[in-house]
């Protein structure tokens, strides 16, 4: 459903990305894992339309998106989190998700100015949607508080109740468990798996945790240096010698299910 | 036919003289805080009126007023940013632009209240013949705006490459935090680029005043004209900002000899609309460079 | 609609009908017109400022297209007056679309300096194009609906604070809407707003092209009501003068606009005019203002009401 073909990046004279390539097929939870630096945030920013590729394509459901600019490609059906919450701060947990139905309603200027019955209808469904999807995520509870004021698990569970307000067909979340506690991270683990089972959206995830990947993800790629390194299913990137040389010196990064001295 | 020509440009070189400086100034204060300090024409506005009140309402030498027309310009634009621009706590960009436009609104309204609404002049720098170029006629004053700009543009370069006050400035330019780690104080530096940028407004206004003369609210469309200059250089670039301000004085001056005279105020604006729609980040300026910038 | 803000709207429309009838003198409705014209500028710049983060310094370029417009359509060409100011809004929208296009796709001060210039050529324009040049031209019609003209300053004080409070209506309906959402969401993350799907630039553009056509209309009901207009009216210190309405009332309320609004222009009737002084004074108020109550009036009112009230409670 996604694929990346032959991306160059550089960032003047730093080249963060070279030669890219991979396929996310439909209805997998797709991990993108490499040590700090080896370029998966950049990765995500092209396919969101955040950065523009030196060279290369990315195709999402057989259509070449990488000039479409980020708002244009989010509304073909790709959403995403970001590593840095970007949550609207001063916003309460509703309205942050109610915004994220913008693309999919209409009310313009002039009928929502007037409250044309056709706008409170839209604004009662945008209401009722957006309560569903935070209860779906488990924050019915919080709705009106001010976004800022969750703990950090929470404002980045609400980051992808905001992206799934959006309607996508493909969730890109970079680093969702970072600075998440453990019961936290196997919160997250299941919601990122309710999506894809019962939402049937597919999910390119940027993570460090490695128990995390292992546990749920279909297919992993390993980046490092800006270059594939390694493409298969959690147990064959395991087994990869090369991967454990490039995660060498960075067991940190490693914990959990995985270790780099097998 | 030649001869009207050069005339044009020669007048449009003069007073692109001016915006370059404006735009300079925009240059300085923004390099070390991101501001765009649309103070900045009220500072040419400063240059031309308290030269006159130093050497014509009170005949004091021709150096003398000067000296203490920089100064006066000098302490104002340290007033500026100590009084409005210092206590801002947190500002965000709106603020910003609001605090500076505030402060020109206070400066203008000074001027009038103690200058009136006339316009002032008093004599070129030297008397004498005016040069003959091909049947050109060019004022002596105007070789003085074209040479004392020159004059700014070189000293500028040398004192941001060779004084150690100029390389700080710089690197607060660059990077902020890293500037504070090797112990430049930024405060500071974002006080002397306010003075300074204050400084080269009031030499261009000293300079032009014999030619164009000099009304309390010329301010503001200079303002806007520098500030094209400016964008049409690429913000930030001291070299495109000569460039753009040359450009600016020659269009608008072909504008007003061929076409309209009403109608040069309105090129520096179109100008302006033509390079941010096809061209941001300026003609001289890579786009990546308007990438790393915060503004 | 919010329950504070339909009760002020409701309290606006009792003030409006009841000022004439405990003061009829036409001294006090005539500043009351001023203020309803001024706040309908003033409206539109709010949104602007306090919901897409950009700033205007040319809202005197579109006031005066809306009174000149508005007024040589009316005169020279026979329109009806209602007509030529509906003609006059969408010539400032479009004007509006021009600058917004190119300055709004970038962040920054580029809006600021656009409208800044847009203000200065357009007064320009109207000095040395506009009939009568800098002496400006007058006999203009009042307005009118079905051959009925109005022409009482009673008259007129009720058709501007009625279209007003009709305005404001609409204002706040639209920034509690929608389209509301997605500004404060801009305000808080561009990035994410695009992400989202939002089109940050578009929706800048259309509160932009708001405020020039709010400013329009202001222009052309103060035309119709003066009946004489001169390019003076419509120079970079009108612009200012909003500017300063706005952030005395508050940007980031709505209702700032309005008292900031009154505020400002009756202030002048009180001290008799400042004569020399007025730039200067206005320009403390907004420095000072922006320095020492960057709020606002009214913020900092319900601030007030907020404590008062929980005081109360707590007594309680």
């Amino acid at each position: 459903m996604l694929s990346v073909k032959e991306i160059w990046k550089s960032f003047g004279g730093l080249i963060a990305l070279r030669n890219i390539s991979f396929d996310v097929e439909q209805g997998h939870i797709k991990a993108l894992i490499g040590p700090n630096g080896a370029g998966k945030t950049t990765l995500l920013n092209i396919v969101s339309g955040i950065h523009q590729p030196d060279k290369g394509e990315v195709m999402f459901s057989g259509e070449k998106i990488i000039r479409l600019g980020p708002s244009r490609i989010a509304r073909k059906g790709i959403s995403r989190t970001f590593q840095h919450v970007e949550l609207f701060g001063n916003m309460t947990v509703l309205e942050n998700i109610m915004v994220g139905r913008y693309a999919k309603t209409k009310a313009g200027f002039f009928s929502s100015g007037f409250k044309f019955p056709s706008v409170m209808r839209e604004e009662r469904e945008i209401q009722r949607k957006s309560e569903e999807i935070l209860n779906y995520i488990n924050l019915g509870h919080r709705k009106d508080e001010v976004a800022s004021n969750l703990p950090i698990g929470e404002q980045r569970i609400l980051e992808i109740g905001r992206a799934l307000a959006t309607g996508p067909r493909l969730i890109l979340l970079d680093e969702p468990a970072a600075g998440l506690n453990i019961k936290e991270t196997r919160d997250l683990g299941e919601i990122i798996r309710k999506i894809r089972d019962e939402l049937k959206i597919t999910v390119v995830l940027v993570e460090h945790d490695m128990d995390l990947v292992m546990r749920i993800s279909d297919s992993v790629t390993v980046l490092n240096f800006g270059e594939v390194i390694a493409e298969g299913t959690p147990l064959e990137i395991q087994k990869n010698p090369e991967v454990i040389v490039a995660y060498l010196g960075e067991e940190e990064e490693m914990q959990g299910g995985y270790s780099a001295h097998p | 036919m030649l001869t009207v020509f050069l005339q044009f440009l020669f007048s449009g070189l003069t007073v692109g003289a001016v915006y370059a400086l404006v735009a300079i100034g925009f240059n300085i204060t923004y390099n070390a805080t991101s501001i765009i300090n649309l103070a900045q024409g009220e500072f040419v506005v400063i240059g031309g009126l308290m030269m006159w009140f130093f050497s014509e309402s009170l005949k004091l030498p021709f150096f003398v007023s000067v000296a203490l027309t920089i100064l006066t310009a000098g302490i104002i634009g340290f007033l500026m940013e100590r009084l409005t621009i210092k206590p801002l706590k947190n500002p965000d960009l709106l603020l910003m632009i609001m605090i500076t436009i505030a402060v020109s609104i206070v400066l203008r309204g000074i001027l009038m209240f103690s200058f009136g609404k006339e316009p002032y002049v008093y004599p070129a720098f030297t008397e004498g013949e005016p040069v003959n170029i091909y049947g050109a006629i060019i004022q002596q004053q105007a070789l003085w705006v074209i040479g004392i700009t020159g004059f700014c543009i070189v000293l500028l370069f040398f004192f941001f490459k060779k004084t150690m006050l100029g390389k700080a400035m710089l690197a607060c330019s660059v990077h902020t935090t890293a500037a504070k780690l090797v112990g430049i104080n930024v405060s500071r530096m974002v006080m002397f680029s306010f003075i300074l940028s204050a400084i080269v407004g009031a030499i261009g206004g000293m300079a032009i005043t014999p030619i164009s003369l000099m009304e309390y609210d010329k301010g503001p469309m200079l303002a806007v004209k520098g500030f094209c200059a400016a964008i049409m250089g690429g913000i930030g670039s001291n070299r495109g900002a000569v460039l753009g301000g040359f450009l600016i004085g020659v269009l608008e001056s072909m504008t007003a000899g061929y076409i309209h005279s009403g109608s040069k105020d309105a090129v520096a604006l179109v100008i302006l609309l033509v390079i941010l729609f096809l061209k941001p980040s300026g003609l001289f300026v890579s786009k990546t460079t308007l990438d790393l910038r915060k503004f | 609609m919010k329950k504070e803000d339909f009760l002020s709207l409701l309290i606006l429309v009792f003030f409006v009908v009841l000022l004439p009838v405990i003061s009829g003198n036409t001294y006090t409705l005539t500043v009351g017109i001023f203020s309803g014209i001024n706040a309908l500028v003033a409206i539109g710049l709010c949104i602007l400022m306090g919901y897409a983060g950009q700033v205007s310094l040319g809202q005197a370029g579109f006031y005066g297209i809306g009174a000149y417009v508005s007024s040589i359509l009316s005169v020279h060409m026979g329109f009806p007056v209602v007509i030529s100011t509906i003609l006059a809004m969408g010539i400032s929208a479009i004007a509006a679309v021009i600058l917004a296009v190119p300055a709004l796709r970038l962040k920054g001060h580029y809006l600021a300096v656009a409208t800044l210039g847009f203000g200065e050529i357009i007064y320009i324009i109207l000095n040395e194009w506009g009939p009568g040049g800098p002496s400006g031209f007058g006999d203009i019609p009042h307005f009118g609906f079905f051959g009925y003209a109005i022409d009482s300053t009673q008259g007129y004080f009720y058709l501007i604070w009625g279209i007003v409070a009709v305005i404001m209506f609409f204002s706040i309906n639209l920034i509690q809407s929608r389209t509301g959402r997605a500004l404060r969401a801009i305000h808080d993350s561009e990035m994410a707003c695009n992400a989202m799907g939002l089109n940050v630039t578009a929706i800048k553009i259309k509160v932009f092209i708001l405020s020039a056509v709010y400013a329009s209309l202001a222009g052309s009901l103060y035309a119709h009501y003066v009946t004489f207009i001169s390019p003076s009216s419509f120079s970079l210190f009108y612009s200012i003068l909003v500017l300063t309405m706005v952030i005395v009332g508050g940007i980031s309320n709505l209702w700032g606009a309005i008292i900031g609004a009154v505020v400002i222009t009756v202030l002048p009737e009180l001290l008799r005019k400042f004569e020399e002084l007025d730039v200067l004074v206005y320009g403390l108020i907004l420095t000072l203002s922006l320095m020492f109550f960057r709020k606002g009036l009214v913020p900092i009112l319900i601030d007030k009401i907020k404590k008062l009230r929980g005081f109360a409670f707590a007594k309680r």
